[in-house]
């Protein structure tokens, strides 16, 4: 299955809600069924990632860490 | 020659780091207060005047009568600073020097950013606002009242929270609560963005029968039908909605080509200087720091930068660094409040409200005028306020 992402959000050092907040309007861009992959440093956005994700239906289809950034590819739903 | 310091915004951290770099000083350095209107405005007593427990009278004072007699005080709009010419323009020609400056210019709000913001909501985050919500919830005979932000960051984030079970009280004195539907709107899966806090909201929210969405932030308010609708796809009917407008920075720090897009000036955590700019500071909401922009932040940065200024006035090596320290009441209704006190390192770990922090709140309001611009808050209170252990 071919990973191509069709929108980068960097969200690195922005804390919380606005990680979340600027996937909201983020994911409004691209097209239901492409992924969009948001970076961010605040680690309370794993959680919320996680919660937004299960409550708006949006597919949370990878998620890791890398030196301190929290990486996370959502496919719209 | 004096050293000349230029402070723009007469606001709780810019009165407060002018009249101390004055005393601290004397007659080293020529302290001056640029401030477009010249009025100081106690921002949190706004959700006061529009509950109805306020006068909008005693929240605005003439800024001269805060500062020390030896600061000056110019009422002007700054409308752009060029720092390698060490000078700040004014908007009515003329310009002036600095050596070294502060920028305490705050945060405006931006409710164009939102369609139908301005004609189908009503807010509580200036004064003619609260005045106006005021008069909406006299007439308000019942029905869905929403209340949430339509933009992050945005001022005191405990607000919305407080205006909830502020209006709940407010609707039962009224005898129409049951004729009610009281609902916040959050933006994230929980009714306050600190966990903690959180976990003490909650089931307060719960037991006075005041809903919760999840995940709900606005994109646009359709007044003629009365809806507002998220970003997430979802739609809420209401017959009185309250909501945060969203804040950028201001205009004279976005056209200094200082700030990132939204207009918050890259600032050190610590030292408080602008990223790049050793001569000059920046101190609350005007700030991208990842905390409450709040009075409170701005009350703890102001020392520090006044403290780092003296110290370079001197020649010494500046010492004071700011912790991200931060204390905010939270009123919870029925005359209970609780509080949350953090900083870089410790998350708030609030105490159940009781009647004890809404009296502290009161004396707070109340005192503010006669210590807070002057520096007279003692900086250690003598009752101990918990905080959680630290995150990281």
């Amino acid at each position: 299955m071919s990973m191509q992402i069709a929108k980068t959000l960097d969200l690195k050092g922005l804390s919380c809600p606005l990680p979340i907040v600027k996937t909201a309007q983020g994911i409004k861009e691209v097209a239901s069924g492409e992924l969009i992959e948001a970076l961010a440093t605040d680690p309370g956005s794993v959680a919320d990632f996680n919660a937004w994700c299960k409550s708006t239906g949006n597919e949370l289809v990878e998620q890791g860490e890398d030196g301190g950034v929290f990486r996370f590819v959502i496919r719209k739903k | 020659m004096p050293a000349k310091v230029v402070v723009l915004g007469g606001g709780v951290g810019g009165t407060l780091a002018a009249n101390l770099l004055a005393k601290e000083l004397g007659s080293d350095a020529k302290v001056s207060v640029v401030d477009p209107t010249g009025m100081h405005h106690y921002q949190p007593g706004y959700l006061y005047v529009a509950l109805g427990q306020a006068n909008g009278r005693w929240l605005v004072r003439d800024e001269r009568t805060l500062l020390r007699r030896e600061v000056d005080l110019i009422i002007e709009q700054a409308v752009r600073v060029h720092p390698e010419a060490g000078t700040v323009q004014l908007e009515r020609g003329g310009s002036l020097e600095w050596d070294y400056l502060v920028i305490a210019t705050g945060a405006r709000l931006v409710h164009d950013q939102i369609p139908g913001l301005v004609e189908g909501s009503h807010e509580f985050y200036s004064l003619e606002g609260a005045q106006r919500l005021r008069e909406a919830l006299r007439r308000f005979e019942g029905g869905r009242l929403l209340v949430g932000v339509a933009g992050v960051p945005y001022k005191c984030p405990p607000a919305p929270v407080e205006f909830v079970f502020m209006v709940d009280e407010y609707l039962r004195k009224r005898g129409i609560r049951d004729k009610s539907e009281v609902m916040l709107l959050s933006p994230l899966n929980r009714a306050f963005t600190i966990e903690s806090a959180s976990k003490v909201i909650q089931p307060i929210m719960e037991q006075r029968g005041i809903g919760l969405t999840t995940f709900f932030n606005v994109e646009e308010v359709d007044p003629s039908a009365g809806t507002v609708s998220s970003l997430e796809g979802e739609k809420a009917e209401y017959d009185l909605l309250v909501l945060v407008p969203p804040h950028k920075g201001q205009q004279v720090v976005t056209e200094s080509a200082l700030a990132d897009g939204p207009g918050w000036l890259p600032t050190d955590r610590h030292t408080l200087e602008v990223e790049g700019q050793e001569r000059i500071f920046a101190i609350g909401d005007a700030t991208n720091l990842p905390i409450s922009k709040s009075g409170s932040t701005a009350h703890f940065e102001a020392p520090v930068v006044a403290s780092r200024i003296a110290s370079l006035v001197r020649g010494t090596a500046p010492r004071e660094n700011y912790g991200g320290r931060v204390m905010c009441f939270l009123e919870t209704g029925n005359r209970k409040a609780t509080v949350l006190r953090f900083d870089y390192e410790h998350p708030p770990a609030p105490p159940q409200p009781n009647n004890v922090w809404h009296a502290a709140k009161w004396m707070f309001n109340r005192l503010y005028w006669e210590t807070v611009p002057q520096g007279r808050l003692p900086e250690n209170l003598p009752m101990p306020i918990p905080t959680g252990r630290s995150e990281s």
